[in-house]
This record gives C-alpha cells, structure tokens and sequence, in this order.
C-alpha cells in the first residue's frame, strides 16, 4: 500500500442500521435508515473526549484521512482534523456522520423505500437541520457517548452545530459553528431556489423519479452547482484567479467557452452532476433554507438561543458574502445578551465562503487554541 | 500594556462581570479570573492577540472598536476596561460614553501628556519620547493625545462621575497633583 497523503492515513467507514423510525419536523417518520460515518482517534475511558463533526451542503461522513492512500481521495477537512492538526485525533474522538437524504451512503432518496422496494426518489420526506441532528444523537447513542466534549461545523455545518446545543444542551460543552448563519437571507433562499428549479426543469428529472427511466438531470445539476459555486467566491477570489482570462487567447464570437471562469464554472458542474444527487441537492438545500431557529420565538434570536448551554466560538471570514459576518456577530450577541461564553473571530481572509475549508494560519489558530484548551480541561 | 495589572485589579470587585476593551493577549482577564473570581470578556481585533487570549482561556471578539459598542446591552457587564486603549480610538468621546453606557463601572488607563517629564521636553521644542509614549511623532500609533486634566473635562462633558481618579509612576499610585507627576492617569467614571 503507497503511503497516504493525510497526516491520518488511510480511513473506513463504518455503517450503523437503525430499524426505529426516526420522527421528522415534518410530521413524517423515516421508518428503518442507516449511517453511514467515520471515526478517527481513540474514545477515552471516561468517553469524554469524543467531537462530532457535521458536515455542509455537498460533503460527507469522510472529513479526514484517505483511501487506499489516493491522494484524490482526501477528507474535506483533512487540513483541520488529524494528528497535530487544530483538531488533534491524537487527543480527541472525532466521529463524522453523513446526514440521511444526502447521498454518500447513508439513507437517501436513492435508497430503497422498504414500502414499495423502489428508490425513495420525490417520496423521499424533507428532512431538517434538526432531523439530523436527532439523527446524529442516536448514532452517538449506539457509541455510547453521552455528552460531546465539542460539535464542530461550517456553513449548513455550522447550523447543525448550533442547533445541537439547543435540542441536546446537556450533551454538548462546547460548540465551534463556523461560516454559518442563524438563518438564510432571501438572497440565500433566492439563490437556492434557482438551483432547485434548473433541476426541477431538467426533462431528465422526471418528478424526481429519473432513477427508473436510467437518466440523470446532468444539466440541471451541473447549472445548480455552477450556481452554488460563484456564491463561494469572493468577487476578489474571483477576479485573482480568473480574471478576464480567455480560454484561447482570443474570442470566440460565440456561446462556447471563451472565458477561462466559464471554463471553471462548466468543470465543476460536471463533475458535480457526476456524483451528487439531485433529490439530494433539492433535500439539502431545503433544510438551509429552512433552518431558522427564531422562527419559533417570533425572530428574536436570543431567546431561541437561551437553550444553549455549550461554551461557543464563532468565525466568519470577510469575504464570506454568502454567510457574512454579520450573520455571526447576530449569534455572538444573541449567545452575549444570555451571559454565555463566546469566543468570535472574524479573520480576513480573501476565499469567501469557501474560506472555512482553506488553510489560513490564523483561522487554523484560532481553532486549534481553542480546542488546546478544551484538552486541557479533559485532562484536569 | 504599560498600566500594572494588579493596579486595575485593585479596582475591580471580586466576581464582576468585565469587558475588557482592546485586551490584547487576555492577561489581564485571566488575571481577574484567576485572582479575583471575575467573569470576563475581551475585545480584540488583532487576530494573533485573539489566539493568545484564547490559549489562556479568554474568551474574546475580534471587534473593531470604532465601530461602537452595539453588540452589548445597557449595565450588561459591572466594569468595562479601557487599559491604554482610549489613545488608539478615533472617536473618543463615542467610546467613553459607551463605556459608561455598557458598564456600571467604567476603568480606563491612558498615557498623561502633562507629565513634567513631557512639559519639560516641550520647553525644548521637541515632542516626547518616553516609556509610556514610546514613539516619534511622525509613526506613533496613538490617535489622541490626552492630559489627565483634559479627561476630566471630557468625563464632566458626557456626564460621567469621576468615582476614583489617579496618576501613576513606576507603578505606584499617586495621588499628590497626579497631573503633573503621575505619567499615567487613571480614571474609574460612572454615569452620574
């Protein structure tokens, strides 16, 4: 075996059936479903050291290590979590659960509806933020973890993260939500909704039951993901790395690719469309959309939070124009005005959104200061 | 920071809740925790100063002051800390009142421009350079210059009460014409 390229080395996943059906915000119940997750690191005797990772839109249960050491094969938080890493595993247990309705392995609308031993397609029911974190809950029941040293996510990750520390208090001591928002802007739900109805559009979509018919929705997908793209980026990001650069040096007088972003945009939709979903997409970006823990308390932010009970650090990155700081100075001074302990940077970094995954030796600092200290107070 | 810890930790009751404004590397909060059961926060916005607060076990916002103080609720915290930040501040007088707005307490520290020390340089024409004012005029870092007498004023002009008000020297309080000897000046305001 070649040596891998993650200081973690090589990763399984690990699958965990559950035949209670999983009660939904929605009313709906998810009958039987399985797991699909990662652990990395040892889980102490006193199962104290355990830190869930949740992860966003378009990621999984591997957020570290490799396969069968392909360097392609990284996890997408492999720069954060692993042996020396902010995130050390030589210190913490870290478990990464893919969320039911995604599709990387865990139930989704590609798996079988047990009722009628066909694909789940359109049937498959909307799933929330919250689902799945009840979800994760009864998963890090099987483990036997009671309470969670820390929860970690960035953008629908850090939404999860958020919404552990008010469905599950107790369980958690601290939570890092990074990148994230307490709910999404119409400009978010906007351009959400344009994803979901250049796939809906696709003829190849068939009501979200195309499975049958042995088509996918490429197009559509690969235009929601384009989408999704130029909203991770800064304008700057942009600018630097594309410019106004031509994909052959002149133009073309056409609608083919003459821009070198073009280019870019149309490669990351089809590689896109290629593995994700499109009942997953529609899914996931649905539970954005709806995550919005004021709802319940007539907006006001700090009375929904007043639940939570973890010690809390927030980041945003300046850039970041899809979930801006702003949105996360709106929980810092939620989670001050309930007198809880919160640690907020706002680090300056050029990516945009996108800048949650980078490795920015401040931002990493940042994290791996504070999850030094949690350390500390574990072996107190 | 030039200002004695223990100096502003004597101000501070035991088991307060403290802002700290411009907490750098977080010593001071963790020596108010440590030494005097003090609950704290931090504003910072030098993101390697964040990291050591955060190593310490501080926690601390990387905020920028100018910006106000919005983010904190009326008499949210029973002293707000302002240790030899009010000198990097444009607005001043903004920054004084919402001191004194979010906390019951308000302590602020800042280098005193009337030290003889100071007068006497001027006499020679030349602008000082000393250990609390360390730098030429033309690459200092300080927006604002202040004398203790001037802070007077401008605590009468907001409607602060000067609850306690001293100079410092080498460390130790002075309370004998404290404009003129003490190269520090030291002011614990409240709304009045």
């Amino acid at each position: 075996m070649s040596a891998s390229p993650s200081a973690l080395g090589d990763v399984t996943p690990q699958r965990m059936t559950f035949s209670q059906p999983l009660p939904l915000q929605s009313g709906a119940l998810l009958p039987s479903y399985e797991l699909v997750y990662e652990t990395y690191g040892e889980l102490n005797a006193a199962r104290s050291n355990a830190v869930l990772v949740c992860h966003a839109l378009n990621a999984s249960h591997h957020a570290a290590g490799s396969y069968g050491g392909d360097p392609k094969s990284l996890g997408w938080w492999d720069n954060l979590i692993g042996p020396g890493k902010p995130l050390d595993t030589r210190r913490f247990f870290v478990v990464c659960i893919n969320n039911p309705g995604s599709c990387f392995g865990s139930t989704g609308p590609m798996s079988v509806d047990p009722s009628t031993g066909q694909p789940w397609g359109s049937r498959f029911p909307v799933v929330t933020v919250e689902d799945w974190v009840d979800a994760q809950a009864r998963l890090l029941d099987r483990l036997g973890i009671e309470r969670l040293a820390a929860v970690i996510g960035g953008s629908l990750g850090g939404m999860q993260a958020l919404s552990w520390t008010l469905r599950h208090p107790d369980r958690v001591a601290h939570c890092a939500a990074i990148a994230t928002a307490p709910s999404l802007s119409a400009q978010n739900i906007a351009f959400n909704e344009v994803a979901r109805r250049a796939i809906i559009t696709d003829p190849d979509f068939h009501g979200g039951d195309f499975y049958a018919h042995g088509v996918v929705p490429r197009q559509g997908l690969a235009v929601a993901r384009m989408i999704g793209h130029i909203t991770y980026l800064s304008d700057d990001a942009m600018a630097a790395k594309f410019g106004r650069a031509l994909r052959n040096g002149a133009l073309g007088y056409g609608f083919g690719v003459d821009f070198e972003i073009e280019s870019y945009l149309r490669y990351q939709g089809d590689k896109f469309s290629g593995y994700f979903d499109a009942n997953s997409y529609l899914l996931i970006t649905r539970a954005l959309d709806y995550f919005d823990p004021a709802r319940a308390s007539g907006g006001d932010l700090a009375a929904a939070l007043a639940a939570a009970k973890a010690r809390f650090l927030l980041v945003s990155f300046t850039t970041d124009w899809r979930f801006s700081p702003q949105r996360s100075r709106e929980i810092v001074q939620a989670l001050i005005s309930n007198r809880r302990a919160v640690t907020y940077a706002e680090i300056d970094a050029p990516q945009g959104h996108d800048a949650f995954l980078m490795d920015h030796p401040q931002y990493h600092g940042v994290v791996r200061a504070w999850f030094d200290r949690i350390a500390q107070e574990l072996a107190a | 920071m030039t200002t004695p810890l223990a100096v502003i930790a004597d101000l501070v009751p035991p088991g307060s809740r403290v802002l700290d404004l411009g907490c750098g590397d977080g010593r001071l909060l963790a020596h108010l925790r440590d030494s005097r059961g003090c609950t704290g926060l931090g504003v910072e916005i030098n993101a390697d100063k964040l990291i050591a607060a955060v190593q310490k076990g501080v926690d601390v916002l990387q905020l920028d002051l100018e910006q106000g103080l919005s983010m904190f609720a009326d008499d949210s915290f029973d002293v707000v800390l302002q240790i030899d930040t009010l000198p990097n501040i444009r607005h001043t007088e903004n920054a004084l009142r919402e001191t004194a707005r979010v906390g019951r307490l308000g302590i602020l520290s800042f280098a005193n421009f009337a030290h003889w020390s100071i007068r006497l340089r001027l006499l020679t024409g030349r602008l000082p350079v000393t250990p609390e004012l360390p730098y030429e005029w033309y690459n200092t870092p300080n927006l604002r210059i202040a004398t203790y007498a001037d802070f007077t004023r401008l605590a009468a002009h907001c409607g602060l009460r000067v609850v306690d008000a001293f100079g410092l020297r080498g460390g130790r309080r002075i309370d004998f014409a404290p404009g003129l000897l003490g190269s520090e000046a030291v002011f614990c305001v409240q709304r009045a």
